[in-house]
């Protein structure tokens, strides 16, 4: 399998800030590739060098194999890019976008198959419509046609779920599925939210602060015996001596006043509401988390807790 | 790279501002030319006082060719600020727009993309000429008729055959071109610093009007440094209308005054397009894009 992206010891400084320190990963080819990390966090700059709009400060980037900067041209001809909010000419229609930008990428395509390409994200019926008139997610999905217009290996998406509604993000997700089941492509999709990406991605990266922190398999990281159950109860008390008498015992996290934290394996989840029940302890409710969740909300939540103090 | 000017001049062509300058010099060479035809006679006379009273004007003075001169010299000062409407926005209205990142993703260079939209920025200043030439000239020709071109000037009066004035407007609109090319590339250059078009456009506009002052003044300071100022050298377009003499003092038709005059100032010119277009590569080419 070949390695479309490695990163080598990247950072990117303006002035005095470190926006990305040292960072290296790498992407195989057919991976749905989530990156992760907070507002501010690096994943913007990284992306923006992956794509040569910022020159690194220091480290490389080979992209299928060569050096970004050496064969620019080459490499870029099999990337399509969505950067954040689909930026379009607003006085141009939908196709004249495409058409415009399909021309840019090197490739000359017929008025069908242009439309073939907005009937794939399913704005083909306001081709003609200027661009100003559309809604943010239609910007977002002729963004993507724009993206996919030229057939590139590698799809780049940057927070492509931003200001989209709840039905947006649906539709989103599965044409990121769809690029990578269907249609064979590797996607770099970046995003705040944990949960939008562990439903696409297979493999992650979670950067805070420009550095990384972990990176692995979906599967490894969301490993079944990681989930924290929180059990809230009006008698903490009990809930921790019958849980304590249990083989449950051994694997009680933290107890606070109303709350108490277990890890075990998230098929275990209905066995461990039922033998409360049973044990007529005073559960109020139970809520599983994997403990990725929490680490990412915990990290999230510091770095947030420090932004407001320094405000 | 002729695809991409074929792209960036569609993109110049389908936005609005852009007929903007179209309609305002319409405007204003359509009013010239109803004031004179309404009340040319009395300006004609205003314009030739000094003169009727030592010759006979045979002929008509009020001609295609007088009316384009005066419609000439009232544009060449105004159209720049029209010119920078269009060519401070290449740079600076994509990033606004947040296009410029779009752009920059494409496989094409950074230098082959910039030089597309300046050569787009000129291609509109040549349509603009061409509109002027077609407004200004060709229909002053149909509605005044022509004759000779009385060029009055505060120190002597240039009068040049009509079968000799039209070749001199050919190569006058030729060096008006590369005169507004010059702004363009000051607005280009101003543009790639800007993630909004207004700053440039603003910029532009203000070093055109503060050079032309600067250059018009009669102040002993401002008169030594005019030369270093690009603007003096816009306005040397006028030299294709003097003519050399004789020993005699009579004019010699087919001649130009002062041609390498005019030459140093296209030369002058040329520097400055290179200087501004080659700068603007350069930086850019190094610049992060983050807007």
């Amino acid at each position: 399998m070949q390695t479309i992206i490695r990163v080598n010891h990247l950072s990117k400084t303006f002035g005095d800030f470190t926006a990305v320190n040292d960072l290296s990963f790498s992407v195989q080819e057919g991976n749905v590739y989530g990156f992760l990390g907070q507002n501010g966090a690096g994943k913007s700059t990284t992306i923006r060098m992956l794509l040569t709009l910022i020159r690194p400060t220091a480290g490389e980037i080979e992209l299928f194999g060569y050096n970004l900067y050496s064969h620019r041209k080459e490499i870029l001809r099999n990337i399509g890019a969505v950067i954040e909010r689909p930026d379009l000419y607003k006085y141009l229609s939908g196709f004249e976008n495409l058409s415009l930008f399909a021309k840019m990428s090197g490739v000359h395509l017929k008025r069908s198959q242009l439309m073939d390409q907005l009937e794939l994200v399913g704005i083909a019926n306001r081709s003609a419509d200027k661009v100003k008139t559309y809604s943010q997610g239609m910007k977002q999905r002729l963004g993507l046609a724009i993206a996919l217009v030229h057939n590139p290996q590698l799809i780049v998406l940057d927070e492509p779920t931003n200001g989209l509604d709840p039905q947006g993000i649906a539709d989103m997700r599965n044409l990121i599925l769809m690029l990578s089941r269907k249609m064979k492509k590797t996607v770099f999709v970046s995003s705040h939210l944990l949960s939008e990406v562990e439903q696409v991605a297979n493999r992650m990266l979670i950067i805070d602060k420009g550095k990384k922190l972990v990176e692995g398999t979906v599967a490894d990281l969301f490993a079944p015996d990681e989930t924290i159950v929180h059990i809230k109860t009006v008698d903490t008390q009990s809930c921790r001596l019958v849980l304590a008498e249990s083989s449950y015992g051994e694997r009680i996290q933290e107890v606070h006043a109303n709350e108490l934290t277990v890890k075990i394996r998230r098929e275990e989840v209905p066995e461990l509401t039922a033998f409360l029940v049973g044990k007529n302890v005073p559960v109020l409710g139970i809520a599983a988390r994997h403990s990725l969740e929490d680490y990412f909300l915990k990290i999230t939540s510091s770095n947030q807790h420090v932004e407001a103090f320094t405000n | 790279m002729w695809k991409l000017l074929q792209i960036e001049v569609f993109k110049i062509f389908k936005r609005p501002r852009t007929y903007i300058a179209f309609i305002a010099i319409w405007a204003i060479v359509t009013l010239i030319q109803v004031a004179i035809y309404a009340d040319g006679a009395k300006y004609m006379d205003f314009v030739l006082r000094d003169v009727r009273e030592s010759f006979d004007i045979i002929g008509r003075p009020l001609n295609g060719y007088f009316v384009c001169f005066v419609i000439l010299q009232t544009l060449l000062i105004h159209v720049p600020l029209l010119v920078a409407l269009v060519s401070a926005d290449m740079i600076a209205g994509e990033a606004n727009m947040g296009t410029l990142r779009l752009l920059i993703t494409k496989p094409i260079s950074r230098t082959k993309l910039l030089l597309s939209k300046f050569l787009a920025s000129s291609v509109y200043v040549l349509l603009l000429l061409v509109w002027i030439a077609v407004t200004g000239l060709f229909l002053s020709m149909a509605i005044f008729g022509t004759d000779g071109l009385i060029n009055a000037k505060s120190y002597e009066i240039i009068i040049i055959n009509g079968n000799d004035v039209f070749w001199r407007y050919l190569l006058a609109f030729c060096f008006a071109a590369l005169a507004l090319i010059t702004v363009a590339a000051l607005g280009f250059f101003f543009s790639i610093f800007a993630e909004n078009s207004l700053g440039p456009i603003v910029a532009t506009m203000s070093v055109v009007i503060v050079f032309t002052i600067l250059t018009t003044l009669d102040i002993p300071l401002f008169q030594s440094m005019k030369h270093f100022f690009f603007t003096s050298h816009m306005i040397a377009w006028k030299g294709f209308f003097e003519m050399k003499t004789d020993a005699e003092g009579i004019a010699i038709p087919g001649t130009i005054r002062n041609l390498p005059a005019i030459l140093k100032s296209a030369g002058v010119l040329l520097l400055h397009i290179v200087l501004l277009v080659g700068g603007a590569i350069t930086i850019f080419n190094r610049k992060d894009v983050l807007s």
